[in-house]
């Protein structure tokens, strides 16, 4: 990817997403002039298809961007709009502007949707949708009749409490009761597809707050000066940077190979493999890089905790380890040992 | 700082036909009984197959055919050493010669030493060792003490090597030796030779390891003459080939593939309808192979392009041990069983050789420490 984009993105928050702008988001403030920042720069639609709308982007330079974007501890729900315009290109619904989420995305919550004489309409709760209350629209997967299907709903007035995950981010109740689809298609596992595109995208963003999290305490080490030298002179902090570093990189290395196995659509091996592995180094990551900052990683002053929050928030959305864990244990056991081998290498 | 990219490298499109020619060979010796996947590691020695991995094809793979090579590219031979590791089979024979002493002798070695030891090397009937460590110089290997003067057309070596692998079963190794007294700079004055085994003046006695195996060996050197051909690089050069030559040795699939076989074992143990826990136990595993491997291909591919991933090559070794040694002390608790002494000839076996070989694999070539070390040196911390 051109670096001209990255250093676009970097530009954008620098200007937009200043520490009252990310305080006021976790207050409950749409971020407007970094969302419309964002679409300026066309990275809202640069997870689609150019046909579909898309900015031209390869799937995995809009990967990489989105990446960067949680580097930056974007407090908008980008992700979110790109899962579901993908969902939406993918069941050929035209995918519109503004921001957009997906439901339902939580434990076992499940929507139901029914054909009328004047059309789609869905039913059911989704618990804990990403944004919900400060977005446009929201893509709901959900059966139709035995069928699966993805419909295209209006989210404002949908959306019921609002709870915020570690990071502030809202996660809104949003209830559907016979609330019109504006657009409706059938889409193979449409569901499961929601949940492991999620989990992709959530990998790919934990990559990003990986990195800054590794990058600060890098800065930390060599700044802090205890016993008359910057601690990262001492060797037990060298050490737990070290793994630290180790954590990042593989974290990137299973996000590159997952992204690279999902530009169609999303892998059966590499998306369990990514969100499991990632998530683990996500844990391990964030205790380093706040032992390694002292007291001072302890407060909000100091912008560390804007990734690791998301670090801690996002692991556990759209299934955690075990979850992707479980389903790859089990995989490997049905088919039985002699597959894994073929299965790594692809032969 | 140093940003450690593993970047994506595209496997060549002969890798697949590669992949198929391994299996087949180890499934022809699997079935006519010559070894046990099971029981194997890539320190096992079979001279027998090593012969055959000769014979196919699979040894010095990137060497010019001049000298008994295949001139196929790292990530070919990246592909084959892999799936040897995978199939369990017994490589320990020709594994160093064809990882890093070979590749040295191609680089720094004399034209008598490429032409008559490399295509030995690569017929798979020459076996070599490495000779670094010494029981002053472990982990701070610029200490070591065997010395070499110079004598009419060549070099006499005295001094003691320690822990080397394979030396009894080797025909040559590799020895870091001081050639200079030690100056400010520590790692000048230290001079690689080629040590042929058969001569005079050299001693191998065996040190039984944790298992009672006999792997490695002391090697005495008593005015043991060394041909001034049988120099490596020039002399006062040993450190910088020494340095060269681990991210060769640290980075392969053998530094996160040592207890695979013990990993698919005991898939086979817990059988097709896993528990939570051993499922979720399992994935994890699955989920750090994947990844490991996607990490060690990509330090492949900067070895092809010819760049020197020393600190990405510590940082796969770090990862990929540390994976190795959780693999026996995760399945001990899914697997009723206690571990046994024994070859691994059952399970119980199979679980108890691994554990006592697994404090080796977290040492020998580099320890995590020495390793996490070279990392926060990338890092820009040292
Ligand atoms: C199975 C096996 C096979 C081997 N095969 C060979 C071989 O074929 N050829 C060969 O030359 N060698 C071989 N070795 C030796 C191996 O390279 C050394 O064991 C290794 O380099 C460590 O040296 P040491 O054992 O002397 O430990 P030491 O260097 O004495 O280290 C002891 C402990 O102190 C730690 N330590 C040392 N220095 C530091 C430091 N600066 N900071 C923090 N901690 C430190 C180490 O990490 C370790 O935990 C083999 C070893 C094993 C276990």
């Amino acid at each position: 990817m051109s670096a001209d984009l990255l250093k676009t993105i970097d530009r954008v928050f620098e200007e937009h997403c200043g520490k009252g702008v990310r305080e006021a988001a976790e207050g409950g403030a749409w971020p407007a002039g970094l969302w419309q920042a964002l679409e300026d720069v066309g990275l809202t639609t640069a997870a689609l298809a150019e046909d579909a709308g898309g900015s031209g982007l390869e799937f995995g330079d809009a990967m990489l961007a989105l990446r960067r974007t949680a580097y930056h501890a974007a407090p908008v729900p980008l992700a979110e709009t790109m899962l579901a315009g993908r969902l939406l290109s993918a069941a050929g619904i035209a995918v519109p502007a503004g921001a957009l989420t997906v439901a339902p995305v939580h434990g076992a919550d499940r929507l139901e949707i029914a054909r009328g004489a004047s059309g789609y309409t869905v039913y059911g709760t989704a618990r804990r949708v990403p944004w919900g209350n400060q977005c446009a629209h929201v893509v709901v997967a959900g059966e139709c009749n035995g069928e699966a299907m993805v419909g295209l709903a209006q989210a404002a007035g949908m959306a019921g409490s609002v709870e915020r995950n570690l990071a502030g981010e809202p996660r809104a109740e949003m209830h559907f009761k016979a609330a019109p689809l504006i657009a409706a298609a059938p889409l193979a596992d449409a569901h499961a597809r929601m949940g492991a595109e999620g989990a992709l995208l959530r990998s790919v963003q934990m990559a990003g707050a990986l990195e800054r999290s590794l990058e600060y305490a890098l800065l930390y080490a060599n700044e802090r000066v205890q016993f008359g030298r910057p601690i990262g002179k001492f060797q037990a902090i060298q050490h737990l940077l070290a793994v630290l570093a180790g954590q990042v990189a593989a974290s990137s290395a299973a996000a590159d190979a997952a992204v690279e196995a999902c530009r169609e659509s999303p892998d059966g091996f590499m998306v369990p493999v990514a969100k499991a592995r990632i998530g683990e180094a996500a844990g391990r990551a964030a205790e380093i890089a706040h032992q390694v900052h002292g007291a001072m990683g302890y407060t909000r002053e100091h912008n560390l905790h804007y990734v690791t929050r998301r670090l801690w928030s996002w692991r556990d959305e759209f299934g955690n380890e075990t979850h992707w864990q479980m389903r790859l244990g089990r995989m490997i056991a049905a088919k039985g040992a002699d597959a894994l081998w073929p299965m790594l290498t692809g032969v | 700082m140093h940003e450690f990219r593993f970047e994506p490298v595209e496997l060549p499109p002969a890798a697949q036909e590669l992949r198929r020619q391994v299996r087949a060979l180890i499934a022809e010796e699997v079935a006519r009984g010559a070894f046990n996947p099971s029981q194997h590691t890539w320190s096992s020695f079979d001279a027998d197959f090593s012969r055959k991995c000769g014979e196919r094809g699979f040894i010095g793979m990137i060497w010019p055919k001049k000298y008994g090579g295949h001139e196929r590219t790292a990530l070919e031979r990246y592909v084959v050493t892999e799936e040897m590791l995978a199939g369990g089979a017994p490589v320990g024979g020709h594994w160093v010669a064809d990882r890093q002493s070979g590749h040295q002798i191609l680089r720094n070695g004399s034209e008598r030493a490429k032409s008559e030891i490399l295509p030995k090397i690569a017929a798979g009937t020459c076996f070599f060792a490495i000779g670094m460590s010494e029981p002053d110089s472990g982990s701070d290997l610029a200490a070591v003490r065997t010395r070499a003067s110079k004598a009419e057309g060549g070099w006499k070596i005295s001094g003691t090597k320690v822990w080397t692998s394979s030396a009894h079963r080797a025909h040559y190794l590799i020895a870091l030796v001081r050639t200079a007294p030690k100056e400010e700079d520590r790692h000048a004055g230290l001079t690689q030779f080629i040590v042929d085994l058969s001569r005079p003046g050299v001693t191998v006695r065996p040190i039984y390891n944790l298992y009672g195996g006999h792997d490695f060996n002391e090697v005495v050197f008593d005015d043991y003459f060394v041909p001034d051909d049988m120099v490596m690089g020039g002399v006062g050069k040993g450190w910088q080939m020494v340095t060269g030559e681990l991210a060769f040795e640290r980075s392969g699939p053998d530094r996160f593939l040592s207890t695979f076989q013990l990993f698919l074992e005991s898939i086979r143990q817990v059988g097709p309808a896993p528990d939570d826990r051993a499922a979720n136990d399992i994935g994890r595993f699955i989920a750090h192979v994947a990844t490991l491997r996607r990490m060690s291909t990509s330090v492949a591919g900067m070895l092809q392009r010819g760049a020197q991933p020393n600190v990405e090559a510590a940082l796969v070794k770090d990862m990929g041990t540390a994976f190795e040694r959780e693999i026996p002390e995760v399945f001990r608790h899914l697997i009723p069983t206690e571990p046994a002494l024994g070859p691994g000839a059952s399970y119980p076996e199979l679980l108890g050789m691994t554990m006592l070989q697994a404090p080796g694999f977290t040492i020998r070539g580099g320890t995590r420490e020495i390793l996490r070390g070279i990392i926060a040196r990338g890092l820009g911390l040292r």
